[in-house]
C-alpha cells in the first residue's frame, strides 16, 4: 500500500513523501528532495571563473586557471558526495528495530540502524523553528523531552530541508 | 513480538530437511545455521548437535521443517514432516517452504498450547531475514562491548540484539566442518558445505610463524637485556637517553616488535587486530626507511649535506650576531638602557663565538657521522625522523641556551617587580596562607624597595626584548621539531590493517546491520535482506589507534601563553616518563 504526498520547502523546492505499509508489522516512509538545480550550479561555477580570470588578469600566471578549473572540480564532487542528500528513507519494522538511510547525490547512502531494544521513546516534533542561517533547518531545536535528565540521546533523524516535514526524534537508553 | 527467521542465503536452493539452529526466545527470533538433508538417523543428528552444544556453548536444537519442493505438494511429504516433529519437538515449531523454479515463499511456526485445552494450535506469521553466513561469520561486531561473553569465551552466547545473531553464527563453527565430501553420518548444508575453505599461504604461513617467532623472540629479549645492563644506567647516560627522542623511538619499536613476536597466541580478536596494525606498521616504516636510503645513497645527498652543513651552522651563527649587534643598537627605534645592553649582547656574542669554534672542530667528522646515521634508516623512517630531530635540537642548542638565559633573567625581573609593586602598595605575600596580606614596612625598607622597583622598571623594555626574541627564535626551532614528531606519530599510530582492511573487506568490521525488503506480494511473508553495514572510517581509525610515543603537547595554548609572559620554561614536547613541573 503506498501514498504520496507533495510538499514544499522555505526555498520552494518539491518535496516528496511516500508511505509504504508493506505488512503490519513494516512501514517504511520515504521523502525526496529537490534535485541539484543547473541554476545554482552555474551561478557558483561562474562565480569562481570570473574571480579567477580577474585574478589572472592581475597575476599574469596561468596556474590560477588550472587551480579553478580543479577547485569547481573537486568542490562539486565533494559536494555531491558528502552534503547533498537526495532522499531520506525510515525503515520500521516491528520487534527488530529503526532503520535510516540517507541517498546522497552521488550514490552514497549512509544507513543507522537502532534496535529496537536501544530506542525508549519516540517523540513527534512538529514545530520547527527556522533561524537565519540555512544549515539550522537541518538540525532538530531544543526539546524538552520526557527522559530524565542524564539520559544519552542517540539516533535523531529529521527530514532534510523545510518546516514542512514532520521530524520524528528517536531516544534511545544505549 | 514478530517472528524473525533468519534463514542464511546459501541454504535457498537446498533440497528439502530439518533447519538446524538456535531459537532466542528474548527476540522471539530463530537463526537457522543449516540444513540436515534426508536420509539420516535422529540419533545421529542429535549426537551432532549435542557436540556443538559443547564445543560453542550455544543452544543448537531442531527448529522445524525445510521444504524446497516443485508446484504439487506431496501427501506423503507433508505427512512425513508432520511426523518428524513428534521426534524433534520444539517450540514453536517451523515449517518453510519454497517452490522450485520461483521465488514463492511460504513459512509459519506453529505454538502448541497446553494439552489440556482443546483449541487447535496457533500459527503465527513469521519475518524471513536472510543473511550471509559466511560474512556474519567472519565479521566483528563493533563496539565489542556488544558482546562481552563471547569475548570472555567461557560464558554462554548473548541474547542481546544483533549481537545474538552474530554470536549464534561465530559459536557454530563446529557444525561447519564437514563439506559434502566428508564421509559423516549427517549430510548438512550451510556455507562451506560446497568445500571448506582454507588457503595454502594461510596454512604455511601458520606453521613457518612458530620457529620463526621463537627465534626472533629470543633475539628480542637478548637485545632488551642488553640495552637495560647496569652500564647503561650509569649516569649521566639516562639523562642523555631520556632528552634523546631516538632512544624514546628505539625504545617503542622494541617494544612493539617482542609485543608482535611474542610465542603467546592472541587471545581476543582486538589483540589480534593490534598485532596485525603493528606488524604492518612496522613493515611500512622500514619500506619507507629503505626508500629514504637508496635516495640519499643514490644522489650522494650524504656527501651534499655534509658539504653544506658547516656553511649553514656558520650562516645562522652569522645572522645571529647580526641579530645580537641590532639589539645592542636601537632595535626598531626602542632607546635600550646602554650598560644592560652591552653586558648581555656582548655575553650572548661570545657563546655564538665558541658555538662557531665547536662546529669548525667538528667538521672533519660531519660526513662520516652523517653516513652512519644515514645506515639507521634501514630500521624504519621514524628513526630516521627521530635522528633528524636530535640533529636539529643538538645544532640550535646555542638558541636553547640563549633562551634559558634570557628566560630566567626575564623571570627574576617579573618575580622582583611584582614582589616590589606589592611593597610599593603597602602589601607583601605570605607564604603560609598563600595569599597578598597588607603589612607596615619600615621607612628604609620603603626607600630601597621603591628604589628597587624604580631601577628595574627601567631595566625592563631591555631584558623583555631579549627575551622575546630568544623566545621566538626558540619557538620556531620548537615548531620545526614538532612537524616531525608529527609525522613521526602518524606512521607508528596509524592503524594501516585495520584501514586496508575496511577498504578491501567491509564486512569484516561491522559497526552493525542493515535490512532490505525483498520483493512483497500481498499474502505472502515478509522477506528483509540483512547486510553488514561497516564501520566508517573515522571510527576504525579511533578504535584501533596504536599507542605512540607519548610525545604531545601537554599544555593548552592558555597555559602557554601563561608561562610565556611570566618567564616560566616551557617544555612543549614531553617526553613520556619525565616528571611534570
Amino acid at each position: 500500500m503506498e501514498e504520496e504526498m507533495s510538499f514544499s520547502d522555505i526555498y520552494g523546492g518539491r518535496l516528496a513523501l511516500q508511505r509504504r505499509c508493506y505488512s503490519p508489522s513494516c512501514r517504511e516512509f520515504c521523502l525526496s528532495c529537490p534535485r541539484l538545480s543547473l541554476r545554482s550550479l552555474t551561478a557558483v561555477t561562474c562565480t569562481v571563473w570570473l574571480v579567477a580570470y580577474g585574478l589572472f588578469a592581475l597575476c599574469e600566471n596561468s596556474m590560477i586557471l588550472s587551480a579553478a578549473i580543479f577547485i569547481t572540480l573537486f568542490g562539486l564532487l565533494a559536494y555531491l558526495h558528502f552534503v547533498k542528500i537526495d532522499q531520506e528513507t525510515l525503515l520500521i519494522i516491528d520487534s527488530l528495530g529503526i532503520q535510516m538511510t540517507s541517498s546522497y547525490a552521488s550514490g552514497k547512502e549512509s544507513t543507522t540502524f537502532i534496535e529496537m531494544g536501544d530506542v525508549k521513546d519516540i517523540i513527534i516534533n512538529e514545530a520547527i523553528y527556522m533561524l537565519e542561517r540555512g544549515r539550522q533547518s537541518d538540525r532538530l531545536p531544543h526539546v524538552p523531552d520526557r527522559d530524565p535528565p542524564g539520559m544519552p540521546t542517540r539516533g535523531r533523524c529529521s527530514a532534510h530541508p523545510g518546516p514542512h516535514s514532520v521530524a520524528t526524534r528517536a531516544h534511545s537508553s544505549a | 513480538m514478530v517472528l524473525k527467521a533468519f534463514f542464511p542465503t546459501c541454504c535457498a536452493s537446498a533440497d528439502s530437511g530439518l533447519l538446524v539452529g538456535r531459537w532466542v526466545p528474548e527476540q522471539s527470533s530463530a537463526v537457522v545455521l543449516a540444513v540436515v538433508h534426508f536420509p539420516f538417523i535422529p540419533i545421529h543428528v542429535k549426537e551432532l548437535l549435542a557436540q556443538v552444544r559443547q564445543a560453542g556453548r550455544v543452544g543448537v536444537a531442531v527448529l522445524g521443517t525445510w521444504c524446497h519442493r516443485q508446484q504439487e505438494p506431496e501427501e506423503s511429504l507433508g505427512h512425513f514432516l508432520e511426523g518428524l516433529r513428534t521426534i524433534f519437538s520444539h517450540k514453536p515449531w517451523f515449517q518453510l517452504c519454497r517452490e522450485r523454479g520461483s521465488n514463492l515463499w511460504s513459512c509459519k511456526a506453529t505454538r502448541w498450547q497446553k494439552p489440556a485445552s482443546a483449541s487447535a494450535p496457533s500459527e503465527d506469521q513469521v519475518m524471513l531475514i536472510f543473511y550471509d553466513q559466511r560474512k556474519v561469520l567472519l565479521s566483528q561486531l563493533h563496539p565489542p562491548a556488544a558482546l562481552p561473553d563471547c569475548q570472555a569465551g567461557g560464558a554462554t552466547a548473548s541474547t542481546r540484539g544483533l549481537a545474538a545473531i552474530f554470536d549464534t553464527v561465530a559459536r557454530s563453527e563446529a557444525l561447519f566442518r564437514s563439506d559434502r565430501f566428508n564421509e559423516g553420518l549427517v549430510q548438512l548444508s550451510h556455507w562451506q558445505s560446497e568445500g571448506v575453505e582454507a588457503s595454502i599461504l594461510v596454512e604455511l604461513a601458520k606453521w613457518a610463524s612458530g620457529p620463526v617467532c621463537l627465534l626472533l623472540a629470543s633475539l628480542l629479549s637478548l637485545i632488551s637485556a642488553a640495552s637495560s645492563c647496569r652500564v647503561f644506567k650509569l649516569w649521566p647516560l639516562p639523562f642523555i637517553w631520556s632528552k634523546l627522542s631516538t632512544w624514546e623511538q628505539l625504545t617503542h619499536r622494541l617494544e612493539q616488535l617482542t609485543f608482535i613476536f611474542s610465542t603467546q597466541k592472541a587471545e581476543n580478536p582486538s589483540q589480534l587486530m593490534r598485532k596485525a596494525n603493528t606488524l604492518v606498521s612496522v613493515l611500512l616504516d622500514v619500506t619507507l626507511g629503505l626508500a629514504l636510503l637508496s635516495w640519499l645513497h643514490r644522489k650522494d645527498c650524504i656527501g651534499q649535506l655534509a658539504d653544506t652543513l658547516v656553511p649553514v651552522a656558520d650562516q645562522v651563527a652569522e645572522e645571529l650576531q647580526h641579530l645580537l649587534q641590532w639589539l645592542m643598537g636601537a632595535p626598531a627605534g626602542l632607546k635600550m638602557n646602554r650598560a644592560l645592553d652591552q653586558v648581555l649582547g656582548r655575553f650572548f656574542l661570545y657563546h655564538i663565538h665558541l658555538w662557531i669554534s665547536y662546529i669548525h672542530l667538528m667538521s672533519p667528522f660531519v660526513e662520516r657521522i652523517l653516513w652512519h646515521v644515514g645506515l639507521s634508516a634501514c630500521l624504519g623512517l621514524t628513526v630516521a625522523l627521530s635522528i633528524l630531530s636530535d640533529i636539529i635540537a643538538l645544532l640550535t642548542f646555542h638558541i636553547y641556551c640563549f633562551y634559558v638565559y634570557g628566560a630566567r633573567l626575564y623571570c627574576l625581573k617579573i618575580c622582583g617587580l611584582s614582589s616590589l609593586w606589592r611593597l610599593f602598595r603597602g602589601k607583601k605575600w605570605n607564604v603560609l596562607r598563600q595569599r597578598v596580606d597588607s603589612c607596615s614596612y619600615d621607612l628604609d625598607q620603603l626607600f630601597i624597595g621603591t628604589l628597587l622597583f624604580t631601577i628595574l622598571v627601567f631595566l625592563l623594555p631591555t631584558t623583555a626584548l631579549y627575551y622575546l626574541v630568544f623566545t621566538l627564535l626558540r619557538l620556531l626551532v620548537v615548531t620545526v621539531q614538532g612537524v616531525i614528531h608529527l609525522l613521526m606519530d602518524l606512521i607508528n599510530s596509524l592503524p594501516l590493517y585495520a584501514l586496508g582492511l575496511r577498504l578491501c573487506r567491509p564486512y569484516r568490521l561491522a559497526a552493525g546491520a542493515k535490512f532490505r525488503i525483498l520483493e512483497h506480494k500481498a499474502g505472502e511473508p515478509l522477506r528483509l535482506l540483512m547486510q553488514i553495514n561497516p564501520l566508517p572510517y573515522n571510527r576504525v581509525v579511533h578504535t584501533y589507534r596504536l599507542p605512540s610515543c607519548g610525545c604531545h603537547p601537554k599544555h593548552s595554548w592558555g597555559s602557554l601563553c601563561r608561562k610565556l609572559f611570566f618567564g616560566e620554561l616551557i617544555y612543549p614536547w614531553r617526553q613520556r616518563g619525565d616528571k611534570q613541573d
